[in-house]
């Protein structure tokens, strides 16, 4: 698998320093949390995102995020860069997070553009539950 | 850890051996104009008669291990093109007897692709199903055997998880019907006993590389009594009393004879080692939970050991794993994980299938190597699960199956 050294670096780093790169849980019935999961244990990948924000008036910041990922290395890979960009945006600015950035920041392979796809479906998703609990 | 140790760890013998010192030797002995190198076929000359006599030497080393004829042995370039050489071979030969083949859903690629090419030549294959434990048992051969049924082809040690066929019971089988049986036993040399003079096996395919010898050789068994006939697949001087044209590489033949002589001396001592790193091995993996030996554990050779981690999945487990050289049973080469085909014949859900790894140990494999692995091994799957929220779910006492997943 010839997969650029961004890659494999996220991946290394994640495994190595969990705890550093937010690898980990909140509660999700907390009303500031939003957890999204996404993928299929049958298709080779599952993501769990969430994320915790903070309110200011009608502006939401994602403060801390976790995430869980269970895929090949692009996938986990993937996932961590997509929580790095996520800390400190708000939700408007993390709505416009598309795959291709995750693609371009990581180099990804064309055969794996789909842990990109993954990626911003979950926060999507994320961004969608905690939408719902407000 | 161990410092002293040369990384990455080859854990992957059952893919290819490094070539013996000893056959490294031997080869070399056979290239350039102070050693023997000439053409076996030369009749006019010392040069070849001398190549002829090494080529001859190794032919009777090669028919020693495995207890046939030496008459009995055709050099090919490998295993794939002794399956080929045997599966079309007997195809052509007798298809006025019939068109219908039988072989198994585990085979090698280099069985079943010329089984496909036979299908759209007209030919009808019946692929048989094995059971949990990885094994093709006669009975199954049994009930799909036809009227027109001319070849059964089953192989003998599993390449991926190292089960061991009953050749005897499919070969008695095939022998009372009439049938003529070839078996894949690319794995099988230096591994195991095979004794070509009793078991009721019409063609045997081998390959050097697998067994330390050198690759680009291989070799097919064709029996003489019974006599069994093949149709040539490669034409051009007749070598091989016809059955396989092409000059004779003599510095791979004497490399594949050297390698089968040294595995015929040495399979005792190679077997006992061996089995001692995979029982080590066994033990201290089986503490780990929840994890599954793929294959019959009572019915496989020793140097194979296949394992599905649950909750992890193979391709990140292999890149945690970069310091040692394994197989997964996985292909995470395109869009679609294609977990890999045997696995899926044995039942297995597609993410265990996906999550295993082939560990395949060989003749220069140490302790220290089988040691250093075993903790590779623990810290990967203790760090992949904890980054896996199938594995948060497992704790959790989610059941995996009734989650109503989002497939993409």
């Amino acid at each position: 698998m010839a997969y650029s050294k961004k890659v494999v670096d996220k991946f290394e780093n994640t495994i190595n320093e969990p705890a550093k790169y937010n690898v980990g849980r909140f509660d999700p019935k907390e009303m500031n949390v939003g957890t999204g999961m996404v993928g299929a244990p049958a298709c080779g990948d599952v993501m769990k995102l969430q994320i915790k924000c903070e309110s200011k008036g009608n502006t939401h910041v994602i403060k801390d995020v976790k995430f869980k990922t269970y895929g090949c290395g692009s996938a986990i890979a993937s996932s961590s860069e997509l929580v790095e960009m996520l800390i400190g945006k708000t939700l408007e600015e993390a709505k416009e997070i598309k795959n291709i950035d995750i693609v371009e920041a990581l180099e990804l392979p064309p055969i794996k553009i789909h842990c990109s796809v993954l990626a911003e479906d979950s926060i999507k998703q994320a961004i969608e539950d905690y939408e719902q609990k407000q | 850890m161990s410092s002293n140790i040369n990384l990455p760890i080859y854990m992957d013998y059952a893919s290819t051996t490094p070539v013996d010192p000893r056959v490294a030797k031997k080869i070399s002995d056979h290239l350039t104009l102070d050693g023997n190198f000439g053409n076996p076929a030369s009749r006019s000359h010392k040069f070849g008669w001398k190549a002829e006599e090494a080529v001859e030497e190794a032919r009777s080393h090669v028919a020693n291990l495995v207890n046939c004829d030496p008459r009995e042995i055709v050099w090919t370039s490998g295993a794939t093109e002794a399956d080929n050489l045997a599966i079309k071979g007997i195809a052509n030969f007798y298809q006025k007897n019939g068109k219908h083949i039988i072989t198994s859903k585990i085979e090698h690629k280099a069985v079943l692709d010329p089984c496909r090419q036979l299908e759209r030549d007209g030919f009808e294959v019946t692929y048989l199903e094995p059971n949990e434990g990885g094994l093709i048992s006669p009975e199954a051969v049994l009930n799909a055997i036809r009227e027109d049924t001319v070849l059964i082809s089953i192989m003998h040690i599993n390449n991926e998880l190292g089960t061991i066929n009953d050749l005897n019971g499919i070969g008695k089988i095939a022998r009372e019907k009439g049938i003529f049986f070839h078996v894949d036993a690319a794995q099988s040399t230096g591994k195991i006993d095979i004794d070509l003079s009793s078991l009721p096996v019409d063609l045997m395919s081998f390959s050097a590389h697998k067994t330390y010898g050198p690759k680009g050789i291989g070799a097919l068994f064709v029996r003489r009594k019974p006599r069994v006939r093949i149709e040539a697949q490669i034409h051009g001087g007749g070598h091989e009393r016809g059955m396989r044209s092409g000059t004779l590489p003599t510095h791979q033949i004497v490399g594949m004879g050297e390698a089968f002589r040294i595995a015929k001396e040495e399979m005792d001592n190679d077997k006992k080692r061996i089995q001692s790193l995979h029982d080590k091995f066994y033990e201290s993996i089986s503490n780990i939970e929840e994890i599954y030996i793929n294959g019959d554990i009572e019915n496989k050779v020793s140097n194979i050991l296949n394992i599905s981690f649950a909750y992890v999945e193979g391709e990140s487990l292999i890149m945690a794993l970069k310091d040692i050289a394994v197989s997964s049973g996985s292909a995470c080469t395109s869009a679609s994980l294609e977990p890999s085909y045997v696995l899926r014949a044995l039942g297995r859900k597609d993410e265990l299938a996906s999550s295993s790894i082939r560990f395949s140990f060989g003749r220069f494999t140490t302790e220290e190597d089988v040691d250093y692995t075993l903790t590779l091994i623990n810290h990967a799957v203790d760090r992949l699960r904890e980054l896996s929220p199938l594995w948060e779910m497992y704790l959790d006492g989610i059941d995996l199956d009734t989650v109503d997943w989002q497939t993409h």
